[in-house]
């Protein structure tokens, strides 16, 4: 597709010499992005998938570790998310359409929304440090099975209770082979759902880590919309940060199932 | 290269983050149902659902090229591969001592 050699032609400031034109371009920085993007989709699979495993080998304990966490935080943060993926969407067609003032008010919604889901995250993972859920000895009072750390309610987030309370349930349904387990028994288990919580810290935590380095790429988005840097012919850095934006996106959609709902209703075992 | 750029209209933005609000709304509401082992079944099936919107509207992959359609399926394809797979050897190793 290679047009006359002549030196003359005008061409947009943003084209680089090796490309015949903007839509070439354009679609080699949209190759690039997505298989940049395979290498993310790479290191959260194996993450994904050592989570599945062993939530096969210790099923009760990521079962109780599972109901600790806050559906309704989740919920909401799931929303949030979906909206500034919304917003970002909106974001890159205005830089399509070359709306200055609409491209900035867009990225600014975005990171409005970033920003929530982090400081819902940073409550949730209050929370689990107030129920004595960190994994390991290190941080608070370290991992307890049998509750909070918290003098008000010692009760709170007691893992080992919850693993019995299960047990007798299920027997109650009718599952006549299910042993309800003994102190001993119950803390063992729930000792082994320190491994879902270290998933559950490496998963979001990674997820979150990637949210803030989007919204330093807002940012800077932010600060070439404003100087009206994007329009029709040229918007592929805004294309390619709204590919980033909703990647971490579908990521979330996935740890959402996974670490909140999939044990909320599972009676036996 | 095919001169692409049919590209979404608000209106289609506007279909697609209300039919994901929705499909969140019911596996939410979903997870509190007994379902048996249908639940992690159903609230995954929905979240495949929402992940394939995100990556066809939003993400413009319905609009681009066939080279970008092929690497974005050939990376979830890769991704099924390890999943399911790995998962397979972890499920029936304990039918051997049933």
């Amino acid at each position: 597709m290679s047009t006359s050699q002549s030196t003359t032609t005008e061409h947009h400031p943003a084209l680089v010499h090796q490309f015949d034109d903007m839509a070439q371009q354009r679609e080699a920085s949209t190759f690039g992005m997505w298989v940049f993007l395979l290498t993310e989709i790479m290191m959260f699979g194996a993450m994904f998938a050592a989570y599945l495993i062993y939530r096969i080998m210790y099923y009760p304990a990521f079962v109780a570790g599972s109901t600790s966490i806050s559906v309704a935080w989740g919920f909401t943060n799931t929303l949030v998310l979906l909206g500034s993926s919304f917003t970002m969407a909106m974001a890159v067609w205005s830089a399509q359409k070359g709306i200055r003032k609409q491209q900035m008010v867009w990225l600014v919604l975005t990171m409005i929304l970033g920003s929530v889901f982090l400081g819902v995250k940073a409550k949730e993972y209050y929370d689990k440090y107030d129920e004595c859920h960190i994994p390991g000895h290190f941080i608070g009072k370290g991992f307890n099975a049998w509750g909070g750390c918290e003098v008000n309610n010692p009760k709170l987030g007691n893992i080992a209770e919850e693993i019995q309370a299960r047990a007798r349930n299920a027997q109650a349904k009718g599952y006549k082979d299910v042993v309800v387990p003994s102190d001993v028994a119950a803390e063992q288990t729930a000792r082994q759902a320190e491994i879902f919580f270290s998933f559950y810290f490496a998963l979001t935590g990674l997820h979150a880590f990637h949210m803030c380095i989007g919204l330093g790429l807002l940012t800077w988005l932010l600060i070439r919309a404003a100087h009206g840097q994007f329009g029709p012919q040229y918007y592929t850095p805004m294309e390619l940060g709204g590919l980033y934006w909703h990647f971490v996106d579908i990521v979330w959609i996935f740890l959402f199932p996974l670490l909140y709902l999939i044990s909320r209703h599972s009676g036996a075992h | 290269m095919s001169e692409e750029h049919a590209h979404p209209t608000v209106g289609l933005y506007l279909v697609i983050i209300v039919t994901l609000m929705a499909l969140t709304c019911a596996t939410w509401a979903i997870a509190f149902v007994d379902l048996g082992i249908w639940n992690p079944v159903v609230a995954l099936t929905i979240a495949v659902i929402k992940a394939v919107l995100v990556i066809l509207f939003f993400m413009h992959v319905r609009y681009s090229s066939k080279l970008t359609k092929v690497t974005v399926a050939a990376g979830f394809f890769w991704l099924l591969i390890l999943i399911t797979l790995s998962l397979l050897d972890y499920i029936s190793r304990s039918w051997a001592l049933a």
